[in-house]
């Protein structure tokens, strides 16, 4: 296998050469720290380089700490100077954000995590019991769009009265397709869209059961019609 | 550092907004030491240094509130060290302190040629470390001893991520060439 490093001091050095130092330092992302591993395992001159970087890593901890710290005169005259600086008014909206702050970072990951695990299933207790008061009280939009007492009572008194549907048009279904539709079922709209549902009438002769029931099923199978309900 | 520590740094920074001198304490005791070993290898000169972390953090204290957190506490306590040391430099005629500096190091003990000669390649290492040129020698001490990632270096620096690889490369570059020139093989490059 051709080697990653490149040795000759006039050559570029490849991408993963460069990282080697953060991989010594143990700074690399896991994506850039898998790569640098694969590539110290098939490649020994790289391996070699990443021996020496580690050898430069620790003599420069050394080195550094080796340096010794300052003296108190740093620390004595950096107070005297915040001594020197005009006094300050927090607001009350920051002392409270930092003590809110304050507060979750006093806290041990393990108190965080649990904290965090009772607040989830609170949440799904509150969704759970929401959703059972609203299964409780549903109650389907053809019901109560068909059970409308809006209606002209004429309507449904005699059985040559044309047939109507209630019909729910796909979203991505443009004024021109419906214009469309209700020109080849000679279809009317006559109620407005309650529920996302247009009621509509179908020419102006009463059908059979079966001839509605065909009507449905025509209907049903259009691309823009995502639902058809015959109405009385 | 830890993501806690991380996190209490910012706290930390919050409260000294506010004007709490306790928190500032607590932050120069956590930080003051590897500021002044930062601005030391830059500036070289001890008192300069130490009067390098007054201001360094005096700067912390009036900037507090204007620290939005995208970085750790560190990374910006080592670039306004940084800044600050620079500066310092250009006040001090910069080539004429650099020259002086690694002389008076230099005489502090040995040079490289003879501590190989002592069989001592890890202080031979260290003498070729301090050699370097201010610009290598800070961005090896950021990686190697401050342990930032190379986006934090590109902060601290104010270079492209790119440049700092390569910068960090030919700083290793030259390291190895001057312990070739102390007489010291160590097989790469």
């Amino acid at each position: 296998m051709m080697a990653v490093s490149k040795q000759m001091l006039d050559q570029e050095p490849s991408e993963i050469e460069m990282l080697l130092p953060w991989h010594a330092a143990g700074t690399l992302n896991p994506r850039d720290t898998r790569r640098v591993d694969e590539a110290l395992a098939r490649d020994p001159e790289l391996a070699r380089q990443y021996a020496v970087i580690c050898e430069e890593y620790a003599e420069t901890i050394h080195l550094n700490e080796s340096l010794g710290a300052p003296s108190a005169r740093a620390m004595a005259k950096l107070f005297a100077a915040i001594d020197g600086e005009p006094a300050r008014n927090p607001s009350a909206w920051l002392t409270i954000s930092t003590r809110v702050a304050g507060f979750f970072a006093s806290l041990s990951p393990r108190t965080l995590a649990w904290s965090a695990s009772l607040g989830a299933l609170a949440l799904l207790l509150q969704a759970g019991v929401i959703g059972a008061v609203l299964v409780k009280n549903q109650t389907t939009s053809f019901q109560t769009a068909s059970l409308s007492t809006n209606e002209p009572l004429t309507r449904a008194l005699g059985p040559e009265a044309p047939p109507r549907a209630l019909v729910r048009f796909a979203p991505e279904a443009r004024i021109a397709d419906i214009t469309a539709l209700l020109d080849h079922y000679q279809a009317s709209v006559v109620g407005g869209a309650k529920g996302g549902m247009f009621r509509l009438q179908f020419g102006d002769k009463a059908m059979t059961k079966d001839e509605i029931a065909g009507l449905m099923s025509k209907l049903q199978s259009e691309r823009i019609v995502n639902l058809a309900v015959a109405t009385p | 550092m830890s993501a806690t520590q991380a996190a209490t740094d910012d706290v930390l920074i919050a409260r000294i907004a506010q004007g709490d001198r306790l928190a500032m304490q607590v932050l120069y005791g956590r930080h003051h030491v590897r500021v002044f070993r930062f601005g030391l290898r830059l500036v070289r000169d001890e008192q300069v240094a130490e009067d390098l972390i007054s201001e360094v953090f005096l700067d912390v204290w009036r900037q507090a509130g204007k620290f939005e957190g995208r970085s750790a506490v560190s990374t910006w306590l080592l670039a306004i060290t940084r800044f600050k040391a620079l500066s310092a430099l250009r006040r001090r005629k910069d080539a004429e302190l650099d020259d002086e500096a690694a002389n008076a190091i230099e005489d502090t003990s040995d040079d490289p040629e003879v501590a190989v000669q002592k069989k001592d390649t890890s202080e031979a290492l260290r003498k070729c470390l301090t050699a370097l040129s201010p610009e290598h020698r800070e961005i090896v001490d950021l990686v190697y001893y401050h342990e930032k990632s190379v986006e934090e270096v590109a902060e601290i620096v104010g270079i492209p991520e790119n440049t700092v690889k390569t910068r960090l490369f030919y700083a290793r570059k030259k390291l190895a060439e001057l312990l070739k020139a102390a007489g010291v093989e160590r097989g790469w490059p």
